[in-house]
């Protein structure tokens, strides 16, 4: 069994009230922090930790928090990204419908850190059933003296609110993130200035992920340096990683960093091998918009090395060979699976949520789309693969937020991995076709 | 100060300004074009992707180059940096591909736009883009709209360059004037479709770079290249009273603000001005306006010969000359 910090007490049952989470050694971190911490010593046990960002990027937190302005007399902000919008991922779901006070926990010890006194959790529409949850555990720390005014008699102020996104994918960016906080449209800002100078309403502001919020409890309690021991490297921790596809157990679990790509997705302890004991094609590792790779490239690193989950293993080889850990959105597919079906689901969902703010990505993604559903419907022509791969070219760097990057990835990786599978698409669009269609009719009169 | 060095140009520009501002000191010849950025509107550009530059110095203190292309109208100088701009083939290619982004829905209706002649896209394409589309999908489209009595919104023309919505933003006062749905859905909406009422909403005719929003005033009464621009000017009580007359015969077509070199408004003017004032007893002649000749309406267009205007470079020189000073 792997170290498991964050799900530490998943099985307990109650843990999502606040009673259990007390006894469980929960919100112990406040008391540690206000009682007996600076705020820059907090920072520095961040720092130390070696905690990552865990929404998609890897950017190091301690570091961004170091970067936050601090000019007098402005307030500052920190912001909880909960807009967790990536297909293929849902650990943040899980981790704040089951233990919500461990987000609160983790929010009011790092804006003691940051010196804030207003938080904001912004969560994606569609997770409206959470916001409940939140909102409940959220009313039980301020009962219970955690949030509010003075908080455990060391003059602490801090208030802490839910804010609901109405469900776009772009506003999981976190400039965008902020102009729909300020109930603006939700498009990404051109930076810089970046939000550690001018974020929320102008102020310096942090934004972080669920996952990495949560996880400041523990280095708090136990040290940055006992986190930093926990995985491999410079992947210090522990991730959740939400598993889906074509596996006997799909779900979210928490992996200490370091394990390799065949023990997680073949070992009973995670995914538990694939389904109906099928033959692995592919994997998108870290949620849809990071590239696609082929069983042989995901399951070792170029120099033939057993690949890891962690930051750099996977990205060992760039783009060419490696992927991304990205958001932890871990897609298995089968041999039985599509390659050009799937990157035509991936490719409608990024032109549905272009924000249209710039050219590349508001015309290219809706051009991806169109040529990918023309293969689909078995118009394709060889002409159109170099098309798109041409077009993601021209997408890939050249728009204001990592949507358009988002959006070129997996077409390039998908034509870079599996270019002979597109080019049987378009000559033969029948014969390696899956049912796609769930046929209603004749699964009523077998029934 | 900053030392900014351009397609190999040095200029010494003041600090803060954009790579954009200082390539426009150099010359037109360096300047990249620009679709939505419009000096006069704050917080403009940054969304058409035209103006993408190379950035292969950061600056003195760090040389290390830019990882990605940047939007020039939105990126600020700093001292030491170097910038490709025409002699970078990323930055060719790239603005070659936008060109096609551009045109990709664009429905190249020019013989029948009222705008052509004096559209941005049209000069766009033709000095960046290819000759061939590489797409035959259907073109997006949508149902014309009114906004008030007097422009019109065919948004199937519209690029999204956000400038009319800064003018409603900005300019008029509050903002009825928004962008609706988004990615290639994207609308420009007078939200509700109301009618805009306010003493210089014409301007958005003005800063829309393409065919989009047009004067109904005006509309499919004469091709921009029958007209002859005049300068003149009126006492207005609310703005300069400084316009352009486009002149057909004796009979006053149109009336717009005057555009400097890069196309954009000098000085916006209100909408007495502009769709009140067409008779030439209301105004003023100055004489022609200045048209560049390699515009479809410098045909037949005479004008006084004058310098072309220079650049008023009041704490900004060029390093030759300032070279030339000290000898």
């Amino acid at each position: 069994m792997g170290k498991k910090i964050l799900l530490a007490h998943d099985h307990v049952p109650g843990i999502q009230g606040y009673e259990v989470y007390r006894q469980n050694g929960g919100y112990a971190s406040v008391e540690k922090a206000i009682k007996t911490m600076s705020a820059e010593a907090l920072v520095e046990e961040v720092k130390k930790s070696g905690l990552r960002g865990r929404g998609g990027a890897g950017f190091p937190t301690g570091m961004k928090w170091s970067f936050l302005a601090k000019p007098e007399g402005v307030a500052r902000y920190l912001v909880c990204n909960a807009d967790e919008s990536e297909p293929g991922t849902f650990k943040d779901r899980y981790l704040m419908s089951r233990i919500p006070h461990i987000l609160v926990e983790g929010m009011i010890t790092s804006s003691f850190a940051l010196g804030v006194n207003t938080a904001y959790i912004y969560i994606r529409g569609e997770y409206y059933y959470i916001v409940s949850i939140l909102e409940k555990a959220i009313e039980e720390a301020y009962a219970n003296g955690w949030l509010g005014k003075n908080i455990l008699g060391s003059g602490y102020n801090l208030d802490l609110y839910v804010q609901v996104g109405a469900g776009a994918y772009i506003c999981g960016e976190e400039t965008a993130l902020l102009e729909s906080l300020e109930g603006k449209r939700g498009n990404p800002r051109i930076k810089p200035p970046f939000p550690a100078i001018a974020g929320l309403y102008g102020c310096p502001t942090v934004v972080n992920n669920v996952e990495t919020l949560a996880a400041v409890p523990f280095i708090v309690n136990n040290g940055g340096e006992a986190y930093a021991q926990i995985g491999i490297g410079k992947s210090a921790g522990t991730k959740l990683i939400s598993a889906s596809g074509h596996i006997n157990k799909p779900g979210v679990y928490e992996i200490e960093m370091g394990i390799t790509v065949e023990d997680f997705i073949y070992s009973d302890e995670y995914c538990g091998g694939i389904l109906n004991g099928k033959k692995l094609k592919a994997v998108v590792a870290g949620g849809s918009s990071v590239p696609v790779l082929p069983a042989d490239k995901i399951l070792t690193t170029p120099s033939g090395e057993k690949r890891l989950m962690s930051y750099e293993s996977l990205a060992d080889g760039g783009f060419a060979s490696g992927t991304m850990l990205g958001s932890g959105g871990f897609i298995v597919m089968d041999e039985t699976t599509s390659i050009v079906e799937n990157l035509f689901t991936f490719a409608r969902f990024y032109h549905h949520e272009s924000c249209g703010q710039c050219s590349p990505c508001r015309e290219g993604t809706a051009w991806m789309e169109k040529i990918l559903h023309k293969m689909i419907d078995g118009h394709g022509t060889i002409e159109d693969v170099d098309l798109l791969w041409e077009i993601q070219a021209k997408i890939e760097g050249n728009t204001i937020c990592p949507l358009g990057d988002a959006a070129a990835w997996p077409v390039a990786s998908a034509i870079r991995h599996f270019r002979s599978e597109f080019e049987e698409y378009v000559k033969n669009p029948n014969s390696i076709k899956v049912v796609r269609h769930y046929d209603l009719t004749q699964n009523l009169v077998n029934a | 100060m900053a030392k900014v060095t351009i397609d190999g140009r040095v200029i010494e520009v003041p600090d803060g300004i954009t790579i954009l501002q200082a390539a426009r000191m150099i010359g037109p010849e360096v300047a990249p074009p620009t679709m939505c950025y419009h000096s006069k509107l704050k917080t403009s550009g940054g969304y058409c992707r035209t103006c993408l530059v190379e950035v292969t110095k950061g600056s003195e203190i760090d040389p290390r180059p830019m990882p990605k292309l940047v939007a020039s109208c939105r990126t600020n100088v700093m001292d030491g940096m170097e910038v490709g701009n025409l002699s970078s083939p990323k930055v060719i290619e790239a603005r070659k591909s936008v060109v096609e982004f551009l045109l990709l829905n664009h429905p190249l209706d020019c013989p029948i736009c009222d705008q052509a002649g004096e559209c941005h896209l049209q000069d766009l394409s033709y000095e960046h883009g290819s000759s061939k589309t590489r797409t035959d999908f259907e073109r997006r489209t949508f149902e014309k709209i009114s906004i008030g009595e007097k422009i019109q919104l065919h948004m199937t023309r519209c690029i999204l360059c956000y400038r009319c919505v800064k003018v409603a933003e900005q300019i008029t006062d509050g903002r009825v004037h928004g962008v609706i749905n988004r990615g290639d859905h994207s609308e420009i909406s007078t939200y509700i479709e109301q009618a805009i009422d306010n003493d210089f909403s014409g301007n958005m005719i003005d800063v829309c770079p393409v065919g989009a929003l047009t004067d109904k005033t005006f509309r499919f009464k004469s091709r921009v290249w029958f007209t002859k621009p005049v300068l003149a000017h009126r006492n207005c009580e609310k703005c300069s009273g400084n316009v352009n007359l486009w002149f057909k015969g004796d009979e006053v077509l149109r009336v717009t603000g005057r555009k400097d070199q890069w196309g954009e408004v000098e000085e916006f003017i209100c909408n007495t001005c502009r769709y009140d004032k067409k008779a030439t007893s209301d105004w003023t002649v100055e004489g022609p306006s200045h048209v560049n000749r390699h515009s479809v309406i410098s045909a037949n267009h005479y004008e006084v010969f004058t310098k072309p205007t220079e650049f008023k470079l009041n704490d900004v020189k060029p390093l030759a000359i300032q070279e030339g000073d000290k000898s």
